[in-house]
């Protein structure tokens, strides 16, 4: 089960010149913040896209929600 | 076995899309939501001055499956308007406190924050029966 900090390092790894702060209760649900300079002129339906590509296939299983900020720097 | 000619869910589902100008993908009902996140978005359409028709994905996994395959969107719920996937919870909840989400329906922005419907409330004036996608297989 990815924790938190799992989930922190694939965002980050994945978008580059980012910065995610990620907190679970539980690890089933997230929470995420995500502040890149890669989401500078893309639309928020991309960016969120971005994201979810980044933590993977266990979003909508193990992981149960992702609660999503997404913003640029 | 998967048959890329024939796919009579993600057909339906995107007949769905095409028929409906606002249109919902939820866990539940608007009456009766059963995800935390479905409950907030159809609650912040409702307090809109649109109708919207809403599809219950929980009946049969395939709607899910095939939803999230055709608008590349994992999670739910999943709003459309004239056919283009607006967003998910959050999305729809930026939109909502920005006033975005009422331009993109063409309403006004209402004064009073929505309230998520508690399960047994009667349903709301505006909303249409929920779609049983699953119905249209034949």
């Amino acid at each position: 089960m990815p924790t938190a900090e799992d989930v922190k390092n694939r965002i980050e790894a994945a978008i580059p010149e980012t910065t995610a702060e990620v907190d679970s209760p539980d690890n089933v649900h997230f929470n995420a913040r995500v502040v890149s300079r890669a989401f500078d002129g893309v639309s928020r339906i991309e960016q969120h896209r971005m994201v979810y590509a980044a933590v993977g296939d266990e979003l909508g299983g193990e992981i149960h929600a992702l609660q999503l900020k997404t913003e640029t720097p | 076995m998967t048959d890329q000619a024939s796919n009579p869910i993600r057909d339906a589902i995107a007949e769905a899309i095409a028929d409906n100008r606002v249109i919902l993908f939820m866990k539940g009902t608007p009456e009766q939501p059963m995800c935390g996140f479905s409950a907030r978005t159809s609650a912040a359409l409702q307090s809109m001055d649109t109708q919207f028709a809403a599809v219950d994905i929980l009946p049969d996994p395939r709607i899910r499956q095939e939803l999230s395959a055709l608008s590349d969107w994992p999670t739910i719920p999943q709003l459309f308007v004239d056919g283009q996937l607006v967003g998910g919870a959050d999305i729809v909840a930026e939109m909502y406190e920005s006033g975005e989400l009422a331009g993109v329906l063409g309403v006004a922005q209402p004064d009073q924050e929505p309230e998520p419907v508690e399960a047994g409330d009667n349903g709301p004036v505006g909303v249409q029966s929920p779609l049983g996608i699953e119905n249209r297989l034949s």
